[in-house]
């Protein structure tokens, strides 16, 4: 359940700064999810219940997924672990807790719509998409 | 009424005026870091297409027009109300110790056992959180300790920000120390900060030995492994080392103790490892307390 909690969270610093910047909703928030996280699945099930009744409602969700890589002592560099991750380098067997990136839980920037009217309209895609295995796109309800 | 933890409630109200941060709820703490001027290099392993702003700072699919750069982590919030909970606790000499398990793996047995060791020594104060009940306050108050139960509801963790209420209501004299027991769960509770000086994770024997690489969050935060329940080890396969093996795995610095709370085996280590810690936090305390 703490993804829901982490939802609300975000949706009020969201809401801090959307209010700081004049009216208008919020028509796009990106953030940035480590794949330790894991939790862009369940962030964006919880999204659309959680902004119901906010400025959020409506905004599209833009997620970039942030690859596992830790810091392998023995070798003396970063790995990219592959699968089911052991906490040892594959190539060298040494422990390698030091999670360089991967546990990103972060809130990058939002776009706001530019006037009034913009508010009663539903938010469209994006111009523009980034590869869409890295960047996932959702909108809340 | 604050949505988070239910501060309303007569059960979690006590005295309003003893909060640590007497008490706005809008806080913005982190408002210093609104607006970055530069270009970031993450090194995140992706090709992206990125629209570019005046500020030099580039989104996917974003105009430019009221972008709003906030470079902030989703967990600003909780971290604020720990630093403040942690300001809190200095000013007050206490020393606060996040006590974390699985359900069951006997943490308010072991608090119960460390209150009465403790007691005599220095103040003592409990905030319990579970689900639902207060079963788990009432056994500590019978113990002598103070203490408060936050009952999270349907929230699986406690956060910094129940805490801060919690501290305000809890009774304890300055050079105390006080113990949370968070709700029992090795996922969730990982994940937030209380403003607490040191996690003890607790792993009892009746578990699996593999616990710590099957949740590393929670055994990676730890500062403490406390391996309970010992006296049932004669009758399990349950092996120590193999535990401690990977619980360092994923925290190769963190340290271990065995406990018996039932048979008071292993609790003089940890009640030393309590004192070492309270010396370290209280600038004010003298070796010599014990």
């Amino acid at each position: 359940m703490h993804e829901l909690a982490l939802a609300r969270e975000m949706i009020e610093i969201v809401q801090q700064y959307a209010s700081e910047h004049g009216p208008g909703r919020v028509r796009n928030i990106s953030i940035r999810l480590g794949e330790l996280s894991a939790m862009s699945r369940a962030l964006h099930f919880c999204f659309g219940a959680a902004s119901r009744g906010t400025l959020c409602e409506g905004a599209v969700l833009h997620i970039e997924e942030i690859p596992l890589t830790v810091w392998c002592q023995g070798c003396n560099e970063n790995k990219s672990p592959i699968g089911r991750y052991s906490f040892r380098c594959m190539d060298c067997g040494m422990p390698t807790p030091k999670i360089v990136t991967g546990k990103e839980m972060e809130l990058v920037s939002i776009e706001l719509s530019r006037t009034a009217e913009d508010r009663m309209k539903k938010p469209g895609m994006p111009a523009r998409q980034r590869n869409e295995s890295t960047h996932l796109l959702f909108q809340g309800v | 009424m604050c949505t988070v933890c239910g501060c309303g409630d007569t059960e979690n109200r006590g005295r309003p005026e003893r909060h640590p941060r007497a008490h706005s709820h809008d806080h913005s703490h982190h408002s210093h870091d609104h607006s970055h001027d530069h270009s970031h290099d993450h090194s995140h392993g992706h090709a992206h297409h990125y629209g570019q702003t005046e500020s030099g700072v580039t989104v996917a699919g974003f105009s430019q027009e009221r972008l709003v750069q906030i470079e902030k982590s989703i967990l600003s919030k909780n971290d604020g109300h720990a630093a403040s909970n942690r300001e809190w606790l200095a000013a007050h000499d206490l020393t606060a110790l996040n006590l974390l398990s699985s359900p069951g793996a006997g943490k308010t047995t072991l608090l119960v056992e460390t209150i009465r060791e403790l007691a005599a020594i220095l103040p003592v104060g409990v905030i319990e959180g579970d689900q639902e009940t207060s079963n788990d306050a009432d056994r500590i108050l019978q113990s002598g300790a103070s203490a408060i139960q936050i009952n999270t509801g349907k929230g699986c963790h406690l956060d910094a920000h129940m805490i801060g209420h919690a501290l305000g209501d809890l009774d304890v004299a300055p050079g105390g120390i006080v113990f949370v027991e968070n709700v029992g769960n090795l996922v969730c509770p990982a994940m937030f900060d209380l403003g607490e000086h040191a996690r003890v994770v607790i792993l009892s024997v009746t578990e699996g030995e593999d616990k710590p690489i099957k949740y590393p969050d929670m055994f990676a935060a730890a500062d403490l492994l406390l391996i309970s329940k010992t006296d049932l080890l004669p009758y399990l396969d349950f092996s120590v080392a193999q535990a401690v093996e990977y619980a360092r795995r994923v925290n190769p610095d963190v340290e271990t103790i065995e406990v018996s709370a039932k048979q008071g085996v292993g609790m003089d280590s940890w009640i030393d490892w309590i004192m070492d810690r309270c010396v370290r936090t209280q600038p004010g305390r003298h070796t010599s307390g014990r």
